[in-house]
């Protein structure tokens, strides 16, 4: 669609557009040209292109960081609430887009309330009733927390895809003798795989990307995230701002290249859980 | 039988968020370290946050952040949502960017604005300082402290209003644009009357949550100043974080954290009232 024509017009909304993408980009421009930096250089100005690229920055971010163990907790954990969260959510979807149960209006609700509850209403008996449990450190468990975190979103965006559903198929399948369960599983789910896929990556983005639950939950040297030992490395270990930043992409870069591949999923999922209903 | 598709969902999510907001509820009342028996303490709590200045100024801080979040980053994405809908080329190429900052960490786009932008050593702000412009760190004063903060998270969430936005005016019905432009309006006009008002629903529901999250800011605040210098960008749930884990009285903790949800649960009602209309639909 074209609202207007005139070249001024077009001239000042790029203008405008561009100036967005300027401040959107900055930061980011910052963050990888310093990563080839050494840290002598930033000082001296953070502008200025790398005089010799310091590739040692990368190595050593990811010892210092002991990426290869925490990349590995951040998946681990990543994976767990991903097939938690899918698992747990298209079943409670497709029953409250079914209205399977006559009390599909207060779930609902209910779910809706949590998505909006703050972390803070749950966070401290739960940390110290883990921490009587001996579950503190325990990936399994903060996969729990994700889930319980997420699945409203999941839910509600999983919503729409069952709705879309025509009614006939389902009853089609049960009139040939299928069970609840296989409609549910052998016609429903691969018709809204879609879906999940959705549900999945911006549950694993989530995931991958959290802080206060980490930070909280997972002290221990061998079991943080990739996240929190990068903030650990920032905070305490480096004052190296070309190691740190070299860290930093090492984070984002997974992230930045699956989102601009897929990038309307994303876009269209983090949208649609949140406004669509 | 089908209930029995819910119990997953409804087991996890009674374990980890309902017992233990029923016990903050309880725990808000009671003093209490962590470890030892609770001690029952009236409203102990509250009265003790009454008096405490921290716990105003932090509630002031949030409701500044709500003013602030409820303008700037709703006016940029309706702006840039607008002039995305005017342009002819590259809708695609301006989203994917503008969205950027949303999909990063935030523990990393905090350390990038606080060593890349506002460091005075390893900064811009540092180099703008050398080469003799009169820049400080807002990081480091109380009074701007906040606004540094609250910079940062604009930069990360803009671009998801954008988005939004965008995505809700291309919704908007074709036959009202025409015969808007049929009768002549110009752009303003037509922002004024036909696509703001088309999109509304969207500015509205973006308006509630900016209130509920507002309320749960927490990331950028720990990580850029733990609420300093001097508790002067503390935000209810940064001092809900301290008073818990670092000062040991989780009761205090617990009030804190009612208050936070009370703003909450205002803005939660408006949510699921416009949120179950639209699912009526």
């Amino acid at each position: 669609m074209r609202l207007v024509e005139s070249r001024t017009t077009l001239t000042i909304t790029y203008f405008v557009l561009a100036i967005g993408a300027f401040t959107a980009l900055f930061p980011i421009a910052l963050l990888v040209l310093n990563s080839l930096k050494s840290a002598q250089e930033i000082v001296l100005n953070p502008l200025a292109l790398p005089q010799t690229i310091r590739w040692d920055n990368f190595t050593r971010a990811w010892n210092d960081a002991r990426f290869s163990q925490t990349f590995v907790n951040s998946i681990v954990l990543t994976g767990m609430t991903i097939i938690l969260v899918c698992v747990t959510g298209s079943m409670s979807a497709y029953v409250l887009a079914r209205k399977k149960i006559k009390s599909w209006r207060l779930v609902t609700g209910y779910l809706l309330a949590t998505t909006t509850a703050p972390i803070q209403l749950f966070l401290f008996p739960l940390y110290f009733g883990f921490a009587k449990l001996g579950l503190i450190n325990n990936v399994f468990a903060v996969s729990l927390v994700y889930t319980a975190i997420y699945s409203p979103f999941a839910i509600m965006l999983l919503r729409t895809y069952f709705l879309a559903v025509p009614k006939e198929l389902e009853e089609a399948a049960l009139i040939d003798g299928a069970t609840h369960w296989q409609v549910f599983t052998k016609v429903m789910l691969p018709i809204v795989s879609p879906g999940i896929l959705t549900v999945a990556l911006i549950i694993g983005l989530y995931s991958w990307n959290e802080f206060l639950i980490a930070t909280t939950f997972l002290q221990q040297q061998d079991k943080v995230t990739a996240v929190v030992s990068f903030f650990l490395l920032s905070g305490q270990y480096s004052s190296d701002w070309g190691e740190i930043m070299a860290a930093a992409l090492i984070i984002v870069l997974p992230i930045v290249v699956l989102f601009v591949f897929l990038q309307r999923r994303f876009i269209e999922g983090m949208a649609g859980g949140s406004v669509k209903g | 039988m089908h209930r029995l598709y819910l119990v997953p969902t409804l087991a996890i999510n009674f374990v980890i968020i309902l017992v233990p907001a029923l016990l903050t509820i309880a725990l808000a009342f009671f003093r209490w370290d962590g470890i030892s028996a609770p001690v029952f303490n009236g409203l102990g709590n509250f009265q003790a946050l009454a008096g405490d200045r921290v716990f105003w100024s932090a509630l002031t801080n949030n409701l500044i952040w709500t003013a602030i979040f409820l303008v700037v980053p709703i006016a940029m994405g309706l702006l840039a949502a607008t002039m995305l809908l005017i342009a002819p080329r590259g809708r695609t190429f301006f989203q994917v960017v503008y969205f950027l900052p949303v999909i990063i960490a935030t523990a990393i786009t905090a350390r990038v604005w606080q060593g890349m932008i506002y460091s005075p050593v390893t900064g811009l702000f540092g180099l703008m300082q050398k080469s003799g412009l009169p820049v400080v760190n807002p990081l480091s004063l109380p009074t701007t402290a906040l606004f540094g903060v609250a910079t940062v998270d604009l930069w990360h969430w803009w671009g998801f209003l954008c988005v939004i936005f965008f995505a809700a005016l291309r919704q908007v019905p074709q036959e009202q644009i025409e015969a808007a432009r049929i009768e002549g309006a110009t752009f303003w006009q037509m922002m004024r009357y036909v696509l703001l008002p088309g999109i509304r629903p969207t500015i509205t529901l973006m308006m509630i949550m900016t209130v509920i999250w507002s309320f749960l800011v927490f990331d950028f605040v720990y990580i850029l100043t733990q609420g300093g210098p001097a508790f002067s960008s503390e935000v209810l749930s940064t001092l809900a974080y301290r008073k818990a884990f670092y000062d040991l009285n989780v009761g205090q903790a617990a009030a804190t954290a009612l208050v936070i949800s009370l703003f909450g649960l205002v803005a939660t009602y408006f949510y699921i009232r416009v949120q179950s209309q639209e699912g009526e639909q």
